[in-house]
């Protein structure tokens, strides 16, 4: 149960796996998410279904190394075993066929999750235009199966090297400042700081607009609270209330601060990891 | 081969203390407290009972445990004997020593109450079972010609799970458990600590209830990977022992700062995850110098006593009722004072204060008088008013009860709950509002012990059995 079937490095810091999970594949539904414990001894880390294919029986998983867990998830390889894959997990997307146009909003890492809905949304006959950034052009991923999943594709990336130059909320507002009568609905993923910036635009427009939020989880299954998040004034467990909110009523400082609790130790951990490993 | 004593002299001996770790020295490690008796200690205590019969102890185990009979067995000096005594009816006889509430069960009914103290029964069967693990005692493997043709699913690998599982696997059932987590137990793995119950024993138990035949599947949430109506189509009967997990908070103003826990969180970290070693595992857990946690049930005392070993220099606990109306058990609250954990009591929390960053740095509480009689029973705290005050805290850690986890529940049609979301089910039997399914446990009485849940699962076990021989 839960090998991984394939991996590829996709950047630096970007990894891409496919995992044996023939259940997990069947039951998941765009928007949801799994947890993993890459070894013994380790922590469960919350990823997003970036896709899964009932048919073949996988799960793909996208995620960046920022710490111990995906550093020793990024060593893995082929044909290992994960020890621990639970999924899928959440509230799926509540897509449907809308009236007008959808914008997809997919940051960095964020890109990933936004696939899965993009490509629900597409299937259902939405003209789906996704807007896909990152801070580099090495850094920016699946625009092939983004452009496959969308209607139309804009690109943008922070320092110019690919598309459009420039935050992808700034490209948000260009495209409300034409669009904004004919789109219905927005999604976007990605650092909270993206997302909040992306709400704020959203809202000079009136639009609507559903994030997925990331914040520290446990259990994943509601059972712990360690996940809460203040949306409309009220507490609410991200793992099975969410991972999707009305942007405009969540409490992004908030989640922000929460997000950064355990920083030291998540630093000592790595660090220890690297000189146990030898990693530079 | 022990002296019999007579009646007389019986009731002349005190009861065999158990040894424990110094409290000093427990406040440093999440080894267990109690060392447990030795052979020695376990035979002069068996020679105080008075082996009744009709035996009123047996009355007080939710397990039916034949008590006499396994302690006359010890006195035989024939353990093993003891403990198949003991597994004719309780499939956990190492974790019901160990947690089981004996003072409210067995032991209150205990003959021996009324000259003196009870047999210390809880103590026996700890020692049996321990005493079987050490030597490799282990269970019989199920007899082929007991098998039956017809599977039972069970959601939940906690005690009430557990129970029925090892019920019905003797009596030649197919049967899969489900389970959320990474590791089976339910609370007997993520909540008590290790210090009341090493995880090592529970893993121990589980394989034995494993050896009986039964299949635990591991990270299978039903509710998500699978729905209850697809379990009812593809087993014949389907047992909800999925527990009352999700935490209750507060709903005071800053709950949501950073280092405001749940117990479940705090104890989940600690117990499942083992925090305690960081960063020999990975997930991390953080105490300060001062820590509250409020309640006053055996959630809170494994809080408190779980931060103190984490190294809060204090550890407190805030109570809005007395001393007298915490429904911990009266050991465990003298085993936290006797570790040095403060008591607040008559004090209700307010609002918690947090720094710029975002982190704790205060509890705003009031103090509380007892008014009133409750729906419960118990007096009802009124708070004074002016009577407000702030302690500096690090961290807040809420331990003030579980609730019903919709999950599971949102994909049994059929299965009815009620207005808190806990399964309506018969006391007696477990039987639901659905005829193929069956629940029990906390998710049916809200949180409750252990050994509750044990005597739900068997209850249940033994009416699916009726259920499903009826249909032959």
């Amino acid at each position: 149960m839960a090998r991984i079937l394939k991996k590829e490095q996709w950047s630096e810091t970007i990894f891409s796996m496919l995992i044996d999970a023939k259940d997990v594949a069947k039951a998941s539904k765009a928007g949801q998410f799994i947890i993993l414990i890459p070894r013994d001894h380790g922590e469960r880390v919350p990823l997003t279904i970036a896709d899964a294919n009932p048919t073949e029986g996988w799960v793909q998983i996208v995620f960046q190394v920022v710490g111990k867990s995906t550093l020793e998830l990024s060593r893995m390889n082929e044909g290992d075993e994960l020890y621990s894959f639970v999924g899928p997990l959440g509230m799926p997307s509540e897509v449907e066929k809308f009236d007008g146009k959808v914008v997809m909003i997919g940051g960095g890492i964020g890109i990933a999750p936004i696939h899965p809905i993009a490509k629900a949304l597409k299937e259902l006959g939405n003209h789906v235009i996704s807007i896909i950034g990152a801070r580099t052009a090495d850094l920016l991923i699946m625009e092939d199966k983004m452009k496959d999943a969308s209607t139309e594709l804009i690109v943008a990336t922070d320092d110019g090297s690919k598309g459009k130059k420039g935050f992808v909320n700034l490209v948000l507002e260009e495209l409300l400042a034409t669009e904004a009568d004919n789109v219905s609905r927005i999604w976007a993923i990605g650092p909270p700081i993206m997302m909040k910036a992306c709400v704020e635009s959203a809202k000079k427009f009136n639009k609507p607009i559903i994030v997925s939020l990331n914040p520290i989880m446990v259990d994943g299954t509601g059972m712990c609270g360690a996940c809460r998040v203040t949306v409309g004034g009220e507490t609410k467990f991200a793992c099975v209330d969410g991972p999707e909110f009305d942007g405009a009523l969540v409490d992004f400082d908030e989640l922000i601060a929460r997000q950064r609790y355990y920083a030291d130790q998540e630093k000592k951990a790595l660090e220890l990891y690297k000189a146990k490993e030898g990693i530079a | 081969m022990a002296e019999r004593l007579k009646a007389s002299e019986k009731f002349k001996r005190d009861r065999v203390p158990m040894r424990e770790q110094d409290p000093k020295e427990r406040i440093k490690n999440f080894d267990e407290v109690p060392y447990g008796y030795s052979l020695e200690e376990a035979i002069a205590e068996a020679q105080r009972c008075l082996q009744c019969n009709p035996a009123p102890c047996i009355e007080g185990c939710p397990a039916d445990v034949h008590i006499p009979q396994f302690i006359d067995k010890i006195l035989d000096e024939d353990i093993e004997g003891a403990f198949r005594e003991i597994k004719l009816t309780n499939a956990l006889p190492a974790i019901c020593g160990r947690v089981c509430p004996q003072e409210e069960q067995c032991e209150e009914k205990c003959v021996m109450n009324k000259k003196g103290k009870p047999i210390a029964i809880g103590r026996l069967e700890r020692f049996v079972a321990d005493w079987a693990r050490e030597h490799g005692i282990v269970d019989k493997p199920i007899e082929e010609g007991t098998k039956k043709n017809k599977k039972v699913a069970i959601v939940g690998s906690g005690p009430a799970g557990l129970a029925c599982a090892a019920d019905l696997a003797n009596l030649g059932y197919d049967v899969t458990i489900f389970e959320a987590l990474h590791k089976p137990g339910g609370v007997l793995i993520y909540g008590i600590p290790e210090f009341r119950l090493p995880k090592s024993i529970v893993q121990y138990e589980v394989d034995q209830v494993k050896k009986l035949g039964v299949k635990i599947y591991t990270d299978y949430v039903i509710g998500y990977i699978k729905t209850v109506d697809e379990l009812v189509e593809e087993y014949d009967a389907v047992f909800l022992a999925n527990g009352a997990g999700a935490p209750s908070f507060l709903g005071i103003p800053g709950e949501n700062l950073n280092g405001v826990y749940s117990a479940s969180e705090f104890l989940t970290r600690s117990n499942l995850m083992r925090a305690f070693d960081f960063p020999e595992y990975d997930t991390p857990i953080k105490v300060g110098k001062r820590v509250v946690v409020i309640g006053g049930g055996n959630v809170a005392m494994d809080a408190v006593r779980t931060a103190k070993r984490l190294g809060a220099e204090e550890a407190i606990i805030v109570y809005r009722r007395s001393r007298a109306e915490m429904p911990a058990r009266a050991e465990e609250i003298e085993h936290a004072e006797a570790e040095g954990i403060k008591f607040e009591l008559l004090t209700n929390p307010v609002r918690v204060i947090g720094d710029e960053n975002g982190n704790v740095k205060g509890l705003e509480c009031v103090r509380m008088e007892l008014g009133e009689p409750d729906e419960s029973g118990r007096r009802r705290p009124v708070p004074i008013e002016g009577s407000n005050f702030v302690m500096d805290v690090d961290n807040v850690i809420i331990a003030i009860g579980q609730n019903a986890n919709p999950i599971v529940a949102r994909t049994a049609t059929g299965v009815e709950t009620n207005k808190w979301g806990y399964f309506i089910a018969d006391e007696e039997t477990g039987k639901t509002t659905h005829p193929k399914v069956w629940a029990g446990g906390d998710i049916v009485t809200g949180a409750a012990t252990v050994i509750l849940a044990v005597g739900a699962g068997k209850k249940a076990a033994k009416s699916i059995h009726e259920t499903l021989s009826k249909e032959g």
